[in-house]
């Protein structure tokens, strides 16, 4: 009996194993609270992280969010004489998802007019980062930055 | 034993069966077998493939010693009786075993082993202790429940002076002993404990098996939660199942002679956690009392960064953000609340946790990854910005959202 079970055993343990290399890092973890990759990777390969010069006449800079509520999102963009939004900087403080919403806020603006930019919608970003409804607020805050932004010179 | 030698089959298995194989990025990330083969010989980078986070997350969960598994395996495939069949030796063996593991279970924490009842977990042993409020004899009995060691920052209640002020005033005194037990010295009677909740897999035993410290001097009166066929002194009915409680009383004795070993190494592992990254990084707070803490849960609030995203970065180490038991809110931590933290601060907390099984190099590794991708945060953050800018973040007129 014990010797029957020993065998079992040892075939599924060697069936694991030679099973589990060949799964992706990824899907290892439980996907409800699961970082996707879109997420990830605008913090891997950040875009638009930075400053632009707050006192030049062509910057606009919004910042919205309390430190208190764990989002701070402060988004600026430089617009041309023809009101064309030609760079835009953002820095955050917020979760994986606050970070990718701002970021990919900054990427989507960079060509449009300030009134073409004013169209998109926080629905629009977290549909394109795949994030789950809980995680909906967070892309609801890149918008107001991003208008806040637009709203001086 | 056994699934030792499954397991060294298998990864040489593995190494056979390599050839088919696409490559895979490593990151690095060590496969945690305690017996594979010594590093320079060529099975050892093959079993490294295997891509797992390191785990820093010893308050939500611990893993299996082995002592335990060696310990439970016999009676999870050979000695399979139900304890409470009377007539025959399956019964007879199994219910020697779960004795057995009583008397390991209450030697651990000072007690007769007729008061540990065996439940499901902690939680249900904290129902049992809380729902006596409600069983009470004399309308005016009522009942102080407190954490011993609380799992998010790792604090240490005065459970003796607590316990010695209930006994005076005759007021029942219940803890829920789950961080705490095998890991900090406990005695109910020391301690003048008349309740406690014990979690098995808190202290590297099984999941989905705990215990309820009950005294019998003075008489403590509970009521069940679930009735039955009237097993465990009809506290609690339902089979004890015994593999679970073999392994819960496995590592109970194990917990008690490794006890002192564990603490010191442990708290070294925190003092060079701790130090290295305040040494590194500025704006570092340790949340929870610096003296009465137990060592291997460190809670650090990281200022001008959100905790999730830092989780996020440090995506090779398995972490927490406050209490795993509230992580679907998304509200704050209300242990960092209560103790008064700034919100701000609260929203940038990560709790370490060290444990028995925690290497020097793990604790290395994710205090490196931990500076690098906080500095890098703090890069993206405009609080940071500003605090480098000289302005008071507290003078800030925030928007509400």
């Amino acid at each position: 009996m014990a010797a029957a079970g020993a065998g079992r055993l040892r075939r599924a343990a060697s069936a694991l194993l030679l099973r589990s290399p060949r799964l992706p890092a990824r899907e290892l973890s439980a996907p409800a609270r699961l970082y996707h990759k879109k997420v990830v990777d605008h913090y891997e390969n950040p875009r638009n992280v930075g400053s632009l010069d707050k006192t030049s006449k062509n910057v606009g800079t919004g910042l919205v969010g309390a430190p208190a509520c764990g989002d701070v999102m402060k988004l600026q963009i430089q617009v041309d004489e023809k009101g064309k939004i030609v760079d835009a900087r953002f820095k955050t403080f917020g979760c994986g998802s606050a970070i990718a919403s701002s970021s990919l806020a900054t990427e989507w603006v960079k060509g449009k007019t300030v009134e073409e930019a004013l169209t998109i919608k926080n629905t629009d970003i977290a549909k394109e980062l795949c994030l789950p409804p809980v995680k909906l607020h967070c892309s609801s805050k890149s918008l107001p930055a991003a208008s806040a932004s637009g709203a001086w010179p | 034993m056994l699934l030792r030698s499954a397991w060294r089959r298998a990864a040489s298995a593995v190494t056979a069966a390599r050839g088919a194989r696409p490559a895979v990025p490593t990151r690095e990330l060590r496969l945690r077998v305690a017996d594979h083969a010594p590093s320079g010989t060529a099975a050892a980078p093959e079993v490294e493939a295997v891509l797992r986070p390191l785990y820093m997350d010893v308050q939500a969960t611990t893993p299996l010693d082995p002592r335990v598994l060696d310990a439970m395996l016999p009676y999870l495939v050979n000695y399979y009786g139900n304890p409470h069949s009377r007539t025959h030796a399956y019964g007879w063996e199994s219910e020697a075993a779960v004795e057995r593991a009583r008397q390991q279970v209450a030697s651990l924490i000072g007690a007769d082993p007729r008061e540990i009842i065996f439940t499901s977990g902690a939680t249900e042993s904290n129902n049992i202790a809380v729902k006596e409020l409600e069983a009470a004899i004399q309308p005016d009995t009522s009942l102080v429940s407190v954490m011993t060691v609380n799992n998010e920052i790792g604090v240490k209640q005065p459970i003796a002076e607590i316990g010695r002020i209930c006994s005076s005033k005759k007021v029942y005194f219940h803890t829920d002993a789950a961080q705490a037990v095998g890991k900090i010295p406990l005695d109910v009677n020391d301690m003048k404990i008349d309740l406690m909740s014990i979690s098995g897999h808190k202290i590297y035993g099984p999941k989905g098996v705990g215990a309820i410290y009950i005294r019998r001097r003075p008489r403590v009166r509970v009521e069940a939660l679930q009735s039955g066929g009237g097993q465990e002194r009809g506290l609690r009915s339902g089979t004890v199942p015994t593999p679970l409680v073999v392994g819960m009383g496995a590592a109970c004795e194990v917990a008690q002679q490794e006890m002192e070993y564990d603490h010191e190494r442990i708290s070294k592992l925190a003092e060079r956690l701790t130090q290295k990254i305040m040494k590194s990084l500025p704006d570092v707070v340790m949340n929870g009392d610096p003296e009465q803490h137990y060592p291997g849960c460190i809670n650090l609030s990281f200022a001008y960064v959100e905790g999730e995203s830092l989780l996020m970065a440090l995506k090779d180490v398995a972490l927490s953000s406050g209490s795993a038991c509230t992580s679907a809110s998304l509200e704050p931590s209300y242990v960092l609340r209560a103790i008064g933290t700034d919100e701000d601060l609260a929203h940038s907390s990560i709790r370490f946790g060290i444990g028995r099984f925690t290497t020097e190099e793990e604790v290395d590794f994710t205090v490196e990854k931990c500076i690098h991708h906080v500095k890098r945060l703090r890069e993206m953050s405009p609080l940071w910005e500003m605090v480098q800018d000289g302005i008071d973040l507290k003078s800030i007129k925030w928007t509400q959202h």
